[in-house]
């Protein structure tokens, strides 16, 4: 059984129809890419799966229950979190309180287990912990991108949801983010990704599906789809 | 002629024409009428304890009202911002109401129409009265200040918070109202001053002798010792209003400029 399964699932804004008959599923313990240009509805299918938006039609199957129409606290106790597009640290809170706020649900804070998964969340990103005491909204940008990803794993997530996280970062950074990504895979989260650095995100993804104006084009392995010739002209500039 | 010559002629016609208003004044105006108008000394032996009580009284009604004001206009501006049509509309009637009515008039109504037509007994009697009244006002005013801040705090940190697992009611708690208040120093600051400078509406409502504040002490003076007839009570009064405004106006000034820079 999959981790997470969307079926059929239509979202609109108003009137216009955000994404349409959208089904696709997660399998435990991969990566799994949705890929497209702006306005796709990639962070749309995000946001729904998180609860931020409401359905119109569709469902969504986490860990074998629906929870198509639970409020977002609920699918996070749950075990589903998410790293919001633009980062969306708590600027005025030290990095260790953003943190801290990532385990909002959780009731064992003061138990060595909240004690590891942080520590594991340090290993993951050694800068946080250097700079735990200081003001996120002070921090650069790929420092922030990391104080996001790291508050959404202190949930102790089942299935991650990591709504573009290279955006706005220098290429070596980039690289740095998305082997972490790997890490995060490596330790037995589920990582649903949604990017727009296409090259980078399909060399590591299990399973890989193209948005286009609300629906999904294309479906396949990441390398099935980084070594399509369409794929490779619309979204890879021809160079993987 | 040179543009610069040019600009040098006409600032110092400007400064010539300051000069001449400066002299002319200081001839004509009659100084010993005004140093024996608002600066007579002789405002007798009791004059400095009642100031000071004027200056506390000011100051407890000033902090109560921006206190009480305040938690006011928290729930007023989640009333207006709330998804229940009936709360958003009870809100808007209250501050446009007391934001169109003039302070005196509500402090009128809550120290004597209110309290003669409930047979109602208001905590510090009159002067009391006449305090919650002034919150009344200042929350409607505050309302407005509180509900910018709140939309001003991006629709991320909402989405943020909600996807990390809090409800609605911790998300304003710990994300939303916390920044909000960040947004609003200035103005809120800004209000105060205001409600300072309120507080002397007070003086009207006929508060014990220990309850006045200090328009009322010094207004009292206008008509009693060797100073009556005088306004030297009023300049005093005048005198220590600015010492406590000025230095929180500048204050406001700072506040708006290091958020600026934040920015």
């Amino acid at each position: 059984m999959p981790l997470l399964e969307v079926e059929s699932l239509c979202v609109n804004y108003g009137h216009i129809e955000a994404i349409r008959d959208i089904s696709f599923s997660v399998e435990r313990g991969t990566i799994t890419t949705l890929i497209g240009a702006n306005g796709a509805g990639k962070t749309t299918t995000l946001k729904t799966i998180s609860g931020l938006r409401t359905v119109r039609a569709g469902k969504i199957i986490f860990d074998g229950k629906d929870i198509t129409n639970l409020p977002p606290y609920e699918r996070v106790k749950l075990g589903l979190s998410q790293s919001p597009e633009g980062r969306g640290v708590f600027p005025g809170m030290t990095v260790r309180e953003n943190l801290d706020m990532g385990a909002f649900v959780r009731t064992d804070t003061k138990t060595p287990a909240y004690k590891e998964d942080l520590d594991r969340v340090y290993a993951l990103f050694p800068r946080l912990e250097e700079r735990a005491k200081q003001v996120a909204g002070t921090m650069s940008g790929g420092e922030q991108q990391m104080v996001a990803m790291g508050r959404a794993l202190m949930a102790r997530p089942k299935l991650v949801l990591l709504d573009e996280p290279s955006m706005g970062l220098a290429p070596k950074l980039i690289a740095q983010i998305f082997s972490i990504i790997d890490e995060i895979k490596a330790q037995g989260t589920t990582v649903l990704l949604v990017e727009q650095n296409a090259a980078q995100a399909l060399k590591r993804s299990d399973t890989a599906h193209i948005l286009e104006t609300g629906e999904i084009v294309r479906s396949g392995t990441g390398t099935e789809l980084a070594a399509d010739g369409s794929v490779k002209a619309a979204y890879l500039g021809g160079d993987v | 002629m040179r543009r610069s010559t040019k600009r040098y002629l006409r600032q110092g016609g400007l400064y010539a024409v300051l000069a001449a208003v400066v002299i002319f004044l200081a001839v004509s105006v009659d100084w010993g009428n005004v140093h024996r108008n608002f600066w007579t000394p002789g405002l007798g032996d009791n004059w400095h304890d009642l100031i000071l009580t004027g200056v506390k009284n000011t100051a407890i009604y000033t902090v109560i009202s921006f206190a009480l004001g305040l938690a006011l206009a928290l729930l007023l501006a989640l009333m207006k911002l709330s998804d229940v049509l009936v709360y958003r509309w009870i809100a808007t009637v209250y501050i446009e109401l007391f934001r169109g009515l003039p302070a005196l008039i509500t402090i009128l109504f809550m120290a004597f129409a209110v309290p003669i037509a409930f047979q109602w007994h208001a905590p510090g009697g009159t002067a009391g009265a006449g305090v919650i009244g002034l919150v009344m006002v200042a929350g409607a005013y505050m309302a407005e200040t509180l509900r910018a801040g709140l939309q001003a705090v991006p629709k991320g940190q909402t989405e943020a918070a909600r996807s990390l697992g809090m409800g609605p009611v911790a998300t304003h708690v710990h994300v939303i109202i916390p920044q909000a208040f960040r947004i609003i120093i200035p103005p809120l600051t800004n209000e105060f001053v205001l409600l300072i400078k309120d507080t002397s509406l007070l003086s009207i409502v006929g508060a014990a002798v220990g309850q006045r504040e200090l328009t009322n002490v010094s207004r009292d003076f206008l008509s009693s010792g060797s100073t009556a007839g005088t306004g030297t009570s009023l300049a005093q009064a005048a005198l220590l209003y600015l010492i406590i405004t000025l230095p929180l106006t500048r204050l406001v000034a700072w506040l708006e400029k290091r958020q600026q820079r934040a920015r």
